[in-house]
């Protein structure tokens, strides 16, 4: 990396390494201009995606279409059963995966001694994580449709989905457990607490940032999950609203979107869809940015 | 042994005598000391049991996977199914070879495009941009990494194909270059956040060395920067790769779902994932025809598991270096 040497009043012409400068200084500009420009087109290029979905849908939201019933063949369908069916299929896996998946990441961060079984089993998480997401669909035909001859079900799909989600919980609670400050710990010990009473009291609550933006994200990419439902859930909903049946069809959202773009009948499917769309974005971004900006202001302030 | 003397005030209690009681007045069945180290014992074995648990889950994935897509060989023969171009599933052929093909190839026209474009990103994020700016994006992109992939897809059927059609003038825009772009939008949040952290990583004083000696900025990225942060870049890039390998919705949505060989960008075709999800909920759970795409998942899901353990090489070269 040898260039000419810098000086004040460098004489162009005479100079040894000029040409060679002038060629630095010259692919120097170019590189910054191309990342530039690439950047920022990117940048607008992504702005302008979600502000499209958006656009497209939200003004034409209405309540009949939120909790109005979808219909297979006339015009006018609305979202009600499918939009509830994503929140109950997202509740009854979170309510499966985060204890679970909470309590194997305080395995690995707490108690874990640093042996070839936990390598082992730090594998098969990053393994589990890393399996695509229609695997899990194909696991829960076997296990759903055909071992225990449930159908389609609300309940298998909330079950194949948790499968989902367990590793990516459990890594995010292993990782904020640790990033808590050892000193904390040892204070919670001097003072005589237990394990548990520590890891309740003081770990927790500490990484509790950490583990609630992990959930945020496991929340967000669940209610948009489409290929798992799809083979678990069915593209088709029980049709009426409050529909707390576990055992029924459990279309969500998003396999409605799909299913309404490629498959259906109805004459304004696209409306459907760009609707459609817009509410599952709106919902998703909601997610993430609702439980993360308090967690913002706080870390801001805690600066 | 305490130097302090006890001052004795008419009864003398054994320190037995003492616990009892202390236990009969708060009326337990056993004392607070065996009670907390229970609840330590039986939270810690919840614990490991989960974490077993877990590992159980990918265990019967694999197991189930492998057993019910090994059945295919039972009527079709293993270089029938990986090298022919037959997929007929009506006439009992089962060739996976061009969904095989259809993968690869996707997934690497989605890292040819995508690669380059997440690392200029990362270099604008985290070299160029000021301060402003980047605690505005980084939120951004990672916003969008959980915006779902049917909405992806949507976009890619609604608004970029009538636009790739437009564009070459073609008939058909479905094919596998409208999957890789729409795939290249899904990954590149991915791979430049992780890519740009890497970079951040990377220590100042490297910087300052490589200034130092009179280079200019882009010969510190190219030659110094990049260099530094070599290992995070590969591991975002195969983690980008694994996303690309298993995505379903947006690319069913694009690819146009023929059984065809990929030989050209705008030419209909199918991926594993792809056929997987359009054709198994028409299919009897017992037929040859379902085998066949238990087989294609359980590829996916080997080539997944591979690209893991490079990972996992990855970093351990990393943390050693």
């Amino acid at each position: 990396m040898s260039t000419g040497k810098p000086s004040a009043n460098a004489i162009s012409g005479s100079h040894p390494f000029a040409a060679r400068r002038s060629m630095n200084q010259l692919t120097n500009k170019l590189f910054t201009g191309i990342v530039w420009l690439i950047g920022i087109c990117t940048i607008l290029f992504i702005i302008a995606l979600l502000y499209t979905i958006l656009q497209k849908g939200l003004p034409q939201l209405d309540w009949g279409f939120l909790y109005g019933e979808p219909s297979e063949i006339e015009e006018g369908g609305g979202i009600g059963p499918v939009l509830f069916n994503s929140f109950y299929v997202l509740f009854i896996s979170l309510i499966i995966s985060i204890p679970l998946g909470m309590a194997s990441g305080i395995y690995l961060a707490e108690f874990a001694p640093a042996n070839k079984f936990i390598a082992f089993i730090r594998i098969c998480v990053e393994g589990l994580a890393s399996v695509p997401s229609i695997i899990f669909g194909l696991f829960g035909i076997v296990l759903f449709v055909e071992s225990l001859d449930l159908g389609l079900t609300v309940i298998g799909a909330a079950i194949s989905l948790a499968f989902l989600n367990l590793p990516v919980l459990t890594r995010v609670t292993e990782e904020a457990i640790r990033s808590v400050p050892q000193e904390m710990k040892q204070a919670s010990f001097a003072l005589g607490s237990t394990h548990l009473q520590t890891i309740r009291r003081v770990l927790i609550p500490v990484a509790l940032n950490g583990i609630i933006t992990g959930i945020c994200l496991v929340a967000g990419r669940a209610f948009g999950e489409s290929a798992v439902i799809i083979l678990t859930g069915g593209v088709t909903s029980s049709g009426v609203m409050w529909d707390f049946n576990p055992l029924d069809p459990g279309a969500t959202l998003a396999v409605h979107l799909w299913y309404v773009q490629s498959e259906a009948i109805v004459p304004d499917a696209r409306l459907i869809a760009e609707k459609s769309a817009a509410v599952l974005v709106f919902i998703v971004l909601m997610i993430n940015i609702v439980f993360r900006v308090p967690m913002w202001l706080n870390a801001r302030k805690m600066r | 042994m305490s130097m302090m003397e006890v001052p004795n005030l008419g009864t003398v209690y054994s320190g037995e005598e003492l616990g009892r009681s202390l236990e009969g007045s708060s009326g337990k069945a056993f004392s607070r000391r065996a009670r907390l180290s229970f609840y330590n014992r039986t939270f810690k074995i919840v614990c490991i049991a989960s974490a077993v648990f877990v590992c159980l889950i990918l265990f019967s994935i694999l197991l189930l996977m492998g057993r019910t897509g090994i059945l295919t060989f039972e009527t079709v023969s293993l270089k029938t199914f990986f090298f022919s171009t037959e997929w007929v599933p009506e006439n009992e052929q089962y060739g996976a070879f061009i969904f095989i093909f259809g993968t690869i190839a996707l997934t690497l026209l989605t890292m040819v495009i995508s690669v380059p474009l997440s690392l200029i990103i990362a270099i604008f994020l985290s070299e160029m941009t000021p301060a402003w700016l980047k605690n505005a994006l980084r939120p951004v992109l990672d916003l969008l990494v959980g915006i779902p992939s049917v909405v992806y897809g949507f976009l890619g059927m609604t608004v970029l194909i009538p636009m790739l059609r437009s564009v070459t003038g073609t008939t058909l825009g479905d094919g596998i270059l409208a999957a890789a772009i729409v795939l290249t939008i899904m990954v590149l949040p991915t791979i430049s956040r992780i890519t740009d952290d890497s970079i951040v990583a990377v220590p100042k004083k490297f910087r300052d060395a490589s200034y130092a000696l009179g280079s200019t900025r882009f010969q510190t990225v190219v030659r110094v920067v990049i260099p530094a942060a070599k290992s995070g870049i590969m591991y975002a890039v195969i983690l980008g790769m694994a996303r690309a390998l298993g995505e379903t919705m947006a690319v069913v949505m694009v690819i146009g779902n023929t059984p065809q060989l990929a030989d050209a960008l705008f030419k209909p075709t199918s991926v594993l994932t792809s056929n997987i999800v359009m054709q198994i909920p028409n299919v009897p759970f017992d037929s040859a025809w379902n085998y066949a795409l238990y087989m294609m998942g359980f590829i996916l899901l080997v080539i997944s598991l591979i690209m893991i353990v490079v990972v996992r090489a990855i970093q351990g070269r990393g943390v050693k270096s």
